[in-house]
């Protein structure tokens, strides 16, 4: 058993562990990293580079004034999204998450289009143009959003477990929140729900290390995020999120757990935004030697690639895969720019379902 | 091909900025993440980085250029074995269009002259509405409390669809807080009856993701109070979702309990939060009167595709009505009750409020004074199309609300009044609230502070002699 990380690292640590629990409480077995096939690591590749290239794309439409508002961008995240969406079952589980949603859309095979074309408010846009970066949903691919108020989709989430469990359909719940929202009071009150009806939801903190401007260290009393639900009784593992094999395994250690019926797990993933909160923060609470090492040390692309490698996977193939990737986003910034806004009447539909 | 680098937006209202310090010069070599200039937004210093790999071709805006606008062109990168080309002209940048675009948004803003279309064109015109089913002719009644019409509502839509399901603080084993849920653990077990911990912002987050996901949640709050620890998933999960999913995710869900002043309970307990709820787009908001409307319009909320808050009374809970003895009698949405016809002037009101206009109408009645009195029953749509008509016929209107005066229902509805109903008018509406102060706990400083029947003569009393 790993020994816990320790505090106040800046950079996530290159080790797939759980460290030891502070009971001995029955928990989810140890996470072994995925064994990836070739062909699935060249879907994650492509998977986490859409994302990438699609958050560049959006941070450049931004600084043209085609996007407005808050975006917050997924750019080093890609691994946390792609690991553990790889891992559930399209059919019957549900995700919900915050603010920073783009990357688990793209990770859940939404087109990126109609999301680019949300990110520019037209009527194209998955939400019609009304709901924006923050606000988007896939009823279809069981997305549930795309909250922007901080640690809501918690609760929300909790709530999509809880009627998975009522309809007893075997569905699991995911729901993401970050760091900061891990302070947020209902946060705790769904995770003693959670655990008290054995709802069958993941909790995932994607810990990239700071709430908007405030490092973990400054904000949070037990900084080890995993071991927040432990006075629930909820098993926490820790995981590191610049590795999409490690997130892959340690998903399916707590999908076995929490498919058995006994419960929540509660994933810490540690791992690292390369961009500022949203597009108009400066970032001025950390240095650029953090942000560039963490780009040198962890990035968790370039980390796949040379697991690619390894796996004989050539480098023809790679840039195969990177000018693909790029055609699909230069299509979705046309589509997104080119689409026409909301007719002025929508401004009036969809306030209610039924007419009375 | 060059790529052009243009002056970006880096704050939401950003519309120029000073490019304050270039970190690089023509002929480096930059890649993806080097920091290219610094830019001065109205906010903050920003780093401006390179996204693309290549090397800085032309330098276009000087450092130190003060209102470089958004979307200028500033410098050009070329790639590996390219040559530096000049720039095309800048494309008129995009926020340049939104303005207009936004003027043309207001310009096609409801006007004042049809204020019907302000907030409300999501419902069809008010002719439409339906009106009350008519009970059929031989129909009993029975005598049922509010609180037993309650339950029975619930009952039925629960044994009619399964996803319907009850969760609250005691609403289970202890058989509800006021005793409103009684007998439902019997009937339909643990699974669908819930007790929950005492977690409110918690619970109500809860019953509105399993809304989202497929069910359709009761969520019981012990009193109305209470909710304002919960009012963030009300409003923001429940009430804009549908709106902001462009009509793709709907939250069916009912918040309901007790609203309103109890009986010496002091300030904390003892709100109408009515007002509040009313104001926001996307909820339904429901606040019955008598036991018949209790049961007709729960069922049609736990029908309702959209988020309803259900503001009963507990003073209520315990008064006993007719009852029509229906299989199923649902009520419409959205339209109001003429309680008792009258010519002279017109009392409106909602849930505990009626009971009292109803009183101060025989009072008047007794003085020569021929009362309409009105029953809102639904306070978002307001049924605005039965006050205005009743406020052609008699020329008066007073309201009457068990609540705050400021920003109050009744505030709304002498709006209404003033902009659909002026010609009506022989005089000023008048309005009887509650005083304007935290409810007190002694007992003689709370009669002080809440409306009552003779209240109510006396504002009927001075619209008339206005008149």
């Amino acid at each position: 058993m790993a020994k816990a990380p320790a505090r106040s690292t800046a950079a996530p640590k290159k080790t797939a562990s759980t460290p030891a629990p502070a009971t001995n409480r029955e928990g989810p077995r140890d996470p072994i990293p995925y064994d990836a096939t070739p062909a699935e690591l060249e879907k994650f590749y492509r998977e986490m580079l859409l994302i990438r290239r699609f958050e560049e794309k959006a941070g450049q439409l931004y600084g043209l004034g085609l996007i407005g508002g808050f975006c917050h961008l997924y750019i080093g995240q890609e691994a946390v999204a792609v690991g553990l969406q790889s891992a559930l079952d399209g059919d019957k589980d549900s995700v919900i998450t915050g603010y920073r949603d783009h990357g688990h859309m793209l990770a859940y095979g939404i087109d990126p289009k109609v999301i680019m074309a949300e990110l520019t408010g037209r009527a194209a846009g998955i939400s019609r143009g009304k709901g924006g970066s923050m606000h988007m949903f896939s009823v279809e691919h069981k997305f549930y959003g795309g909250h922007g108020i901080v640690g809501a989709q918690v609760s929300l989430g909790t709530g999509l477990a809880f009627a998975h469990k009522y309809r007893d359909d075997g569905g699991v719940a995911m729901s993401y929140f970050g760091d900061g929202a891990s302070n947020q009071g209902q946060v705790y009150e769904s995770f003693n729900m959670a655990e008290l009806w054995k709802l069958p939801i993941i909790f995932v903190i994607e810990n990239n290390q700071y709430a908007m401007g405030t490092s973990v260290n400054r904000s949070s009393a037990e900084d080890q995020l995993y071991r927040r639900g432990e006075s629930f009784r909820i098993p926490g593992m820790q995981v590191d999120g610049m590795d999409v094999l490690a997130v892959r395994g340690a998903a399916e250690a707590a999908l076995e757990w929490v498919r058995a019926g006994k419960g929540p797990v509660l994933m810490e993933l540690k791992t690292y935004r390369y961009r500022g909160h949203s597009m108009s923060d400066p970032a001025k609470y950390r240095s650029r030697e953090e942000v560039q090492a963490v780009r040198d040390k962890s990035d968790a692309l370039e980390h796949l690639k040379r697991v690619m490698e390894g796996a004989g996977i050539g480098e023809d193939k790679i840039k195969d895969i990177d000018k693909e990737i790029r055609a699909i986003v230069a299509e979705s910034a046309d589509f997104a720019e080119s689409a026409p806004e909301p007719e002025l009447h929508d401004l009036y539909t969809d306030v209610l379902v039924e007419q009375y | 091909m060059a790529i052009e680098l243009k002056m970006p937006a880096l704050s939401p209202t950003m519309e120029e900025g000073t490019l304050a310090k270039w970190l690089v010069k023509e002929g480096d070599t930059v890649k993806s993440g080097d920091i290219l200039a610094e830019i001065e937004t109205d906010k903050a210093t920003m780093e401006f980085e390179a996204i693309d790999e290549g090397i800085v071709g032309q330098i276009l805006v000087a450092e130190g250029t003060d209102n470089v606008k958004v979307g200028t062109v500033i410098a050009t990168i070329t790639g590996e074995g390219e040559e530096a080309a000049a720039p095309a002209p800048a494309a008129a940048p995009a926020k340049d269009v939104a303005p207009a675009q936004a003027g043309a948004v207001s310009a096609n803003a409801p006007t004042p002259a049809v204020p019907a279309s302000a907030g409300t064109t999501e419902k069809a015109a008010p002719t439409e509405r339906a009106s009350d089913p008519a009970i059929p002719a031989g129909t009993a009644m029975v005598r049922l409390t509010v609180r037993e019409a309650l339950r029975d509502a619930m009952a039925e839509e629960m044994r009619a669809d399964d996803r319907v399901f009850v969760m609250g603080e005691e609403v289970a084993e202890y058989q509800g807080a006021y005793k409103v849920t009684q007998g439902l653990l019997d009937e339909f077990g643990a699974r669908r009856v819930i007790d929950t911990p005492i977690t409110e912002y918690g619970f109500a987050g809860l019953g509105a993701g399993a809304a989202m996901g497929g069910l359709k949640p009761i969520i019981e709050f012990m009193t109305f109070n209470f909710a304002m620890q919960a009012i963030d998933h009300i409003i923001n999960s429940a009430a804009k979702t549908n709106y902001m999913s462009g009509g793709q995710m709907r939250c069916p869900i009912v918040f309901r309990g007790p609203n309103g002043a109890a009986s010496r309970v002091g300030a904390q307990h003892s709100q109408n939060f009515a007002p509040w709820y009313a104001s926001v787009p996307g909820l339904i908001v429901i606040a019955p009167y008598d036991a018949a409307d209790a049961k007709g319009l729960m069922k049609a909320a736990i029908r309702s595709e959209d988020p309803v808050v259900f503001l009963e009374n507990e003073l209520l809970y315990g008064r006993g009505f007719d009852v029509p003895d229906l299989p199923d009698h649902v009520l419409p949405i959205g339209k109001a009750r003429i309680m008792r016809a009258g010519s002279d002037v017109t009392i409106v009101s909602y849930s505990i409020g009626v009971g009292l206009a109803l009183e101060a109408a025989d009072q008047l009645a007794a003085e020569g004074i021929d009362a309409e009195v009105i029953d809102l029953r639904t306070l978002r749509p307001l049924d605005t199309a039965t006050v205005l008509a009743s406020l052609k016929k008699t020329n008066h209107l007073v309201i009457v609300e068990e609540g705050w005066p400021v920003c109050s229902i009744a505030s709304e509805l002498a709006m209404v009044a003033m902009e659909q109903g002026f010609d009506d008018l022989d005089a000023p509406v008048l309005r009887v609230c509650n005083e304007d102060v935290p409810l007190p706990y002694a007992a003689n400083l709370e009669k002080a502070a809440l409306i009552d029947a003779p209240r109510v003569v006396a504002a009927v009393k001075a619209v008339r002699n206005r008149g």
